[in-house]
C-alpha cells in the first residue's frame, strides 16, 4: 500500500472535543473492588506487619518465592515451605520517575526499583521505592547491585501492606 | 518442545485494509473495524457471504470502556451470525489474532477467515496511562503507584547496564522509525527528528523520554486468511504464513530476568521450526518487530535472534536495519512511527510484510528483494511474545 493512498477515519482534537464540536456521552463507572489475598499473600501481608518478609520454598528444584506462592510456576507441586528472607538485597535495576500513575508530574522525582532480596533465589526481585539516592547515581549507573536495606513504618502504623516498607535505602 | 508441524492447510494471507491512526477518531469502534474489514475484502476481491469465520482481536476493554468488546463489535468486525471468536493477549493481541486466525485456516475448519484488530485509546480520561495501573498486582505493585513507563523504565536501564548500550544509540530506532513512517499513509507521527531531539525530550521515568515512547492512537486493521484452494482462486500473489509462535511468561515480571525475553526467544524458536528457518539473521530478509519503545525494538530483535545478546544497537548505528540495510527492521515506521493503536498496531506490522513481500510497499519498499518476513508483537505484562513467519 503506498503512501499516496487515502485511507478512511476522522480525526479530531481535544480541542473540538472541549468547544462541543463533537456529539459524545460520557460516564463514570463507580466500580469498587475487594481482593481477597488469598492463602500465600495473607500470611505474606501479616509478616509485614511484624516487620519480615516471608516466601515459600519449593524442595523439587529449590526455588525460593518472593512474594510468595503456594504453587510452584515450574514444577507445577505445592510449594513445601514458609522461609523468611532478610529485609537486605541488591539493586537490580533502577529509574528516576518523574510522573505519577496518572502520568501527572510528579513534584519531587521518585526512584523506584527491582531489588533481589537476601535468601530469595537468584532473579526472584520485588518492586520498591529506593530513598536516599541521588537521582544522579540511577543516570551514571552506580545505583546496579548497590547494598540496600528496608525502611519500615513504625510497628503501630503498619496496616499489613507492602507500603509497610517505606523505601530502601542504601546500606553504608 | 514437541510440536506437530504437518498441517491439514497451508494458510495464506490475500488480503489487507487499515484506516487512518490518529490519537482521535470521530469513528466508534464498531465503524472502524468495517472501514478496515470492507477495505480488506475488497483488496482480496471476496464479499462478506464468502467468510467462513471471523477473529476479532483488541487489548484491555478498559481503554474504551465498553466491556464485552468482543460481543459489542461483533457486526463491525463482520462476524454476525458466523463463528466468531474474540483473542486478547494484551499488546501481543493484534499478531495473536493472526496466530488465531491462521489455526482456524490450518486445522481444516475453516477455509476464509477474516482477521479484524480495532483499538480506541482516546475515550479514557484524564489520559489513557491511567488505565494501564489497573493490569497491576493489587497487592504487591499497585500500592506503590505503578504505572506502566516504570516497568518499561526498568526494563529498558536492566539491559543498557548489561550491555553497556548508549541511549544515542537506542534514540536511533525513534529516529528511523519516525522517518520511515513518513510513507506510510495510515501513520500518525512521521517526522524527520534527530538523536538529539530524542535526548532533549521531556524525561518521563529516566532513562524513558517523550520522544523513546509510540503515541496514544485510535485505529483499525484487518486481513483475509485462507486455505491455498482458495489463495489461488482469488489471487495470484499469494503470501504464505509459514511459522507462528507464542510464549507466554509469569505477570510476576520482578521475578525476571528483564534484559533478555526468553519468552519471546521460544515463540520465535516455535514459529522458525514450523517454517523450517535455521538461521534467523540469514534467512529472514524483512522484519516488523514490536516498538512501542525504541529499546524494545532491539530488545526484540535479540529475542528472536535477528541479532546476537547486546549486538542490536551495533546493528542499528551501522545502518543494517534501515530500509535499504541487510536487515530492514520496521520499514512500516512501526508503532513509533505510525501509532499505536494497541491490536489494529499489530495487524498493521503483519500487513506490511504482506505488503514488502509482494512489493506494493511504494516508497517504504525494501532495497533487497525479500521473499521471508517476520512480525512479532509483545504485550501483557511484558510477557508474551506472538510470531508469524510470512514467505512468498
Amino acid at each position: 500500500m503506498d503512501k499516496n493512498v487515502k485511507l478512511p477515519g476522522t480525526p479530531y482534537s481535544s480541542d473540538d472535543f472541549k468547544k462541543g464540536k463533537i456529539p459524545y456521552v460520557e460516564d463514570v463507572p463507580k466500580a469498587r473492588y475487594t481482593w481477597s489475598a488469598g492463602i500465600a499473600m495473607s500470611r505474606f501481608l501479616e509478616e509485614l506487619k511484624n516487620g519480615r518478609i516471608i516466601a515459600r520454598k519449593c524442595h523439587e528444584c529449590g526455588r525460593v518465592y518472593v512474594p510468595p506462592r503456594m504453587f510452584c510456576s515450574y514444577c507445577f507441586r505445592p510449594t513445601d515451605e514458609w522461609v523468611y528472607v532478610k529485609d537486605t538485597g541488591r539493586v537490580n535495576t533502577a529509574v528516576v520517575s518523574y510522573i505519577g500513575a496518572d502520568r501527572g508530574k510528579l513534584g519531587e522525582p521518585l526512584v523506584v526499583a527491582v531489588i533481589e532480596l537476601d535468601g530469595a533465589s537468584e532473579g526472584m526481585g520485588i518492586l520498591h521505592k529506593l530513598g536516599n539516592v541521588d537521582p544522579e547515581d540511577v543516570k551514571n549507573r552506580k545505583v546496579f547491585n548497590m547494598r540496600v536495606k528496608a525502611v519500615w513504618k513504625k510497628p503501630e502504623e503498619r496496616e499489613g501492606a507492602i507500603t509497610d516498607i517505606l523505601y530502601f535505602e542504601p546500606i553504608e | 518442545m514437541r510440536m506437530n508441524i504437518h498441517f491439514k492447510n497451508r494458510v495464506a494471507c490475500i488480503g489487507a485494509g487499515l484506516t487512518l491512526f490518529r490519537r482521535r477518531l470521530f469513528e466508534t469502534p464498531r465503524e472502524l473495524a468495517w472501514e478496515a474489514a470492507k477495505q480488506a475484502l475488497e483488496n482480496a476481491g471476496m464479499e462478506l457471504k464468502d467468510i467462513d469465520c471471523v477473529v476479532f482481536g483488541s487489548a484491555p476493554d478498559a481503554f474504551d470502556g465498553i466491556h464485552m468488546q468482543g460481543e459489542y463489535m461483533v457486526d463491525g468486525a463482520g462476524g454476525y451470525k458466523k463463528p466468531f471468536t474474540r483473542v486478547y493477549v494484551g499488546g501481543g493481541t493484534g499478531v495473536f489474532s493472526v496466530i488465531a486466525g491462521w489455526w482456524h485456516v490450518a486445522s481444516g475448519l475453516c477455509d476464509k477467515v477474516l482477521v479484524v484488530a480495532e483499538e480506541k485509546m482516546s475515550p479514557a480520561l484524564p489520559h489513557p496511562q491511567y488505565v494501564f495501573h489497573h493490569i497491576f498486582d493489587p497487592i504487591t505493585d499497585k500500592p506503590l503507584g505503578v504505572n506502566l513507563i516504570w516497568i518499561f523504565a526498568l526494563e529498558m536501564h536492566r539491559y543498557m547496564y548489561k550491555y553497556n548500550i548508549k541511549k544515542e544509540d537506542i534514540a536511533l530506532v525513534s529516529v528511523k522509525n519516525k522517518r520511515n513512517a513518513l510513507d506510510h499513509p495510515a501513520a500518525q507521527l512521521g517526522a524527520k527528528i534527530t538523536v538529539e531531539d530524542v535526548l532533549n525530550s521531556e524525561v518521563l521515568v529516566w532513562p524513558v523520554q517523550r520522544l523513546d515512547i509510540s503515541p496514544v492512537s485510535d485505529g483499525a486493521g484487518a486481513l483475509i486468511l485462507t486455505s491455498e484452494e482458495y489463495a489461488k482462486q482469488y489471487t495470484d500473489t499469494p503470501v504464505w504464513i509459514d511459522g507462528v509462535g507464542w510464549n507466554l511468561d509469569t505477570t510476576y515480571w520482578t521475578n525476571r530476568d528483564l534484559a533478555f525475553p526468553k519468552y519471546l526467544y521460544y515463540a520465535g524458536k516455535m514459529a522458525y521450526k514450523m517454517a523450517g528457518i535455521h538461521n534467523p539473521r540469514k534467512e529472514i530478509d524483512v522484519a516488523e518487530v514490536y516498538d512501542p519503545f525504541d529499546y524494545k525494538e532491539l530488545h526484540h530483535m535479540e529475542g528472536l535472534q535477528l541479532a546476537r545478546k547486546g549486538e542490536a544497537p551495533i546493528l542499528t548505528r551501522e545502518g543494517v536495519t534501515e530500509r535499504d540495510g541487510d536487515l530492514p527492521i520496521n520499514p512500516s515506521g512501526g508503532l513509533l512511527g505510525v501509532g499505536n493503536p494497541i491490536a489494529a498496531a499489530g495487524i498493521m506490522k503483519v500487513a506490511e510484510i504482506f505488503w514488502q513481500l509482494r512489493k506494493e510497499a511504494g516508497k517504504r519498499q525494501v532495497a533487497k528483494d525479500p521473499t521471508t518476513g517476520l512480525a512479532q508483537a509483545w504485550g501483557d505484562l511484558m510477557q508474551i511474545g506472538t510470531v508469524v513467519v510470512m514467505r512468498v
